[in-house]
């Protein structure tokens, strides 16, 4: 039996630098030794840190991988986007809760394994996926399952189950310059140094770069603005909070091109001048942590991280990982700098932006992973070669997560102005019908519309790129991201916080097939005050996938209704049952007359 | 000090003073937005989002954002007040506010802002949400089934109290009003009756003990007044200029 570490609370509270603003780490730290995070740990940490308990429960109750009740010595935590389901995610879940004799969401009766869902761990391409105390197992199937219930019956310790099931390949499908051609450390940085920080910024500027995590702002005037703003201190932090579900790039950059994205934050540091990076690592990418640990300790050895970089007296800067704890609104840039700072990931009011006021409210950079990848290859190469790549609007190359009904998911590095049609190609998807491109935030687009560019005047995208056959069921599609929304939304504005689960409640009504036009026009309202009141992106877009494969496939929803007027949600006769299970009768006089 | 600055709001003209928010301008001019989870003496929190308005094509909260000189905002329109309606709906039927058997009725802002925007059903299917009561504290009450998140008690305990009684707890449909104690027991806390965080909430989630119905339905604030007929919602003394 494996017993808990004794959890040494001063110990890790130390290592953080008796820092509250750490307290999302320390929490993920006591997590890990204690196995939960007990409620009087709490208030042992508010003694220690000198902050007050609510504000820890806040933070502690707020993130999906923390939890005051046991898992027990198992966590399994299966992947649940749609493509997990499509692969058969469900039907797995309910062997391998057979096999050990559990239910979901149950500690199991010897307090051993524990078994739920959670959001898309990134490894779409390799569906179904699921988390074993965070280290994600890819590819499941029977026999894996079979292998893993064996070695959890036996109680043998994560560290001795064979390492081929947690072998994760990148497969890079399409390679390009960010991810085909080869870099040597530290090109980036020197010519950078050489050129000077006003002529980098004017490389970037004539490069065109515009964010890679969704929304496309030119990186240059960002780097300026914060460059220009006043503060303490300047910071650069990496969003690897990659939580959009059927995005995987950030993965596979952070796996085998994690130099060019290290460099690409240094580049930004000497650039607006910052001494310290910070890299916000979602959760789920826990098996990359140790590999990420030991480049950033190479780089510091060769001299491209830590004080005087490349021999540069003042040129000081430092990369330090934070990890997430299962919060997919902490990819929005203010909440991610929320809980770097130990709180719970709800967006700030805007403005101020971060560049002017970000982490510990200092003018800060934030920038997803493959934009530092390619500030890196701009500083490298320069801007013009990286701008003929592209559209005049949409300059490089961008990295494509496929993922669903096709012969070959993986990465794809392509230009951007590529369609959608010549990457279904590529992949081998013959019989695609419909694309979720960027995600459920992002665009559903059907087989009418295969010749549209990914490029940012077109089809803006983060990366993902889900494919759906003519068997797929788009209304499924939806009601799944749906409850993604309602899961994942932060809970602080009204529009959201109670928009998602009424749009997750309306798809459950129409799946039970109690559904009427007047649903689907209540779910069109509620798409109206989601896009005109939320307070972020994850409200804003949270309706999107409904409204869409309303519009694009009407017949997915239309076969569902049972009247086309009203039906209320509310079953008369099925609330008697209570009383019917009591009373022993099941007369017709129990029953409500049919009509 | 005269307010050089000028911004429109439904056509009329509000001074403004460099940094004053659209909502702040606009009730120091006596012209009511709607709103929960504004209150002139806390910081702008924006949460509730009832005080949406539209600045120049562009929706926006006007309790956090800044009034700029020349600026044009739509308030009072239809389609703002049927959204409005409509986020108010979302919060009846988020949590289980019984107006009927409610001490706060009459004085509750929920309940006023209601009537203002003209909600006559709850329109959504209601959550129905379990939650508990917490009658532990000798004087003050709290009634989770009537808590609307907006934090206004959290602020005050910790801006003027000083002292951190509250906090948000949980996360979307599952946030909950939490206290700071180990217990989660008001009790355990060191909440005092004359707590400023003890006054300020809009709904009857907050009361104090032992002062039920002093006052008799039917002659409370908002009674025979609309809560935008209410000068300043929430602040005792006229806006100092």
């Amino acid at each position: 039996m494996i017993e808990p570490d004794v959890c040494d609370l001063p110990g890790i509270v130390e290592r953080w630098g008796k820092d509250p603003a750490n307290m999302v780490q320390i929490l993920r730290d006591v997590q890990e030794s204690c196995g939960t995070i007990p409620s009087d740990t709490l208030d042992q940490l508010a003694r220690l840190l000198g902050v007050p308990r609510v504000r820890i429960e806040a933070t502690a109750s707020f993130y999906h991988f923390f939890h005051a009740e046991s898992h027990g010595a198992y966590e399994i935590l299966f992947s649940d986007n749609i493509i997990d389901h499509m692969a058969g995610k469900e039907a797995l879940k309910a062997y391998l809760c057979e096999r050990l004799w559990l239910e979901p969401r149950k500690l199991s009766e010897d307090g051993l394994v524990y078994v739920d869902d959670t959001a898309d761990i990134g490894l779409a391409d390799q569906a179904p996926s699921m988390l074993v105390n965070g280290h994600a197992v890819p590819s499941l199937d029977q026999t894996r399952l079979d292998l893993v219930a064996e070695l959890i019956r036996a109680k043998k310790p994560l560290a001795d189950w064979p390492p081929m099931l947690f072998e994760i390949p990148d497969n890079i499908r399409l390679a390009g310059p960010l991810t085909g051609d080869p870099f040597a450390p530290g090109a980036a940085l020197q010519a950078t140094l050489a050129r000077g920080s006003d002529a980098t910024l004017a490389e970037l500027d004539a490069a065109n770069l515009r964010g890679r995590g969704g929304a496309g702002f030119k990186t240059a005037t960002k780097w300026a603005s914060c460059r220009k703003a006043e503060g303490e201190a300047h910071y650069v932090v990496c969003n690897a909070d990659e939580g959009e579900p059927g995005t995987f790039k950030d993965r596979v950059l952070l796996n085998s091109h994690a130099d060019l994205v290290f460099e690409g934050m240094t580049v930004c540091a000497r650039v607006i001048g910052a001494k310290q990076g910070l890299i916000y690592l979602r959760g789920e990418y826990k098996n990359l942590l140790e590999k990420l640990q030991s480049v950033l300790a190479r780089r510091r050895e060769k001299g491209l991280l830590g004080n005087s970089i490349l021999g540069e007296a003042g040129v000081d800067f430092d990369i330090e990982i934070h990890l997430g704890a299962g919060a997919y609104i902490c990819g929005e840039e203010s909440a991610l700098i929320e809980s770097l700072e130990g709180k719970p990931g709800k967006p700030r009011n805007r403005p101020p932006f971060p560049d002017r006021c970000g982490y510990r409210n200092q003018p800060t950079v934030v920038n997803n992973v493959e934009t530092f990848a390619c500030a890196a290859r701009i500083a490298e190469r320069g801007g013009a070669a990286f701008a003929a790549l592209g559209t005049p609007q949409s300059t490089g190359s961008k990295l494509i997560s496929v993922s669903g009904d096709c012969e070959r998911p993986g990465i794809y590095e392509v230009p951007f102005g590529v369609t959608v049609q010549q990457i279904l190609i590529d992949c081998g998807a013959e019989d695609a019908h419909a694309v979720q491109v960027s995600g459920p935030s992002g665009t559903c687009i059907s087989y009418r519309e295969f010749d549209r560019r990914i490029a940012f005047e077109d089809l803006p995208t983060a990366g993902a790129f889900m494919v759906f056959s003519r068997e797929r069921d788009m209304f499924e599609v939806a009601r799944n991201f749906t409850h993604f929304f309602a899961h994942e939304s932060c809970g602080f504005c009204t529009p959201c916080r109670v928009g998602t689960s009424l749009l997750r409640n309306t798809m459950d009504k129409l799946a039970a097939g109690k559904g009427s036009a007047y649903d689907m026009n209540e779910m069109k309202n509620i798409m109206h005050i989601l896009r005109g009141m939320a307070h972020c992106g994850l409200g804003h877009t949270a309706a999107n996938p409904v409204v869409q494969t309303m519009e694009k496939f009407p017949d997915a929803y239309e076969r569902r209704l049972k009247k086309l007027d009203f039906e209320p949600a509310f079953d008369l006769d099925g609330a008697l049952q209570t009383a019917r299970l009591i009373t022993g009768r099941d007369d017709e006089w129990a029953h409500l007359a049919n009509d | 000090m005269t307010k050089t600055c000028t911004f429109t709001l439904d056509g009329k003209t509000i001074p403004f003073e460099e940094g004053e928010t659209i909502m702040e301008a606009a009730s120091a001019a006596g012209v009511y937005i709607p709103h929960l989870c504004h209150h002139p003496e806390f910081k702008p929190h924006g949460s509730c989002k009832l005080c949406t308005v539209n600045i120049g094509g562009r929706l926006g909260a006007a309790c956090t954002n800044r009034a700029a000189d020349g600026m044009k905002v739509e308030s009072e329109t239809e389609a703002l007040n049927a959204d409005r309606r409509a986020l108010t709906q979302m919060l009846f039927v988020e949590g289980n506010h019984i107006c009927p058997s409610c001490e706060k009725s009459g004085n509750c802002q929920l309940q006023a802002v209601a009537y203002h925007l003209g909600m006559m059903t709850p329109h959504f299917t209601h959550f129905y949400p379990a939650r508990d009561i917490d009658a532990s504290h000798p004087d003050v009450l709290i009634e989770r089934n009537r808590c609307i998140l907006c934090e206004l008690c959290v602020r005050a305990s910790r801006d003027v109290d000083g002292k951190n009684v509250f906090g948000i707890g949980g996360r979307g449909i599952k946030s909950r009003l939490i206290v700071n104690s180990a217990s989660g027991r008001l009790a355990d806390t060191n909440m005092s009756v004359t707590d400023r965080a003890a006054e300020v909430c809009p709904t009857g989630a907050i009361l104090r003990k032992r002062h039920g119905f002093t006052v008799p339905i039917g002659k409370r604030l908002y009674d025979h007044q609309s809560i935008a007929e209410v000068p300043v919602a929430g602040m005792k003394e006229p806006r100092r200029d």
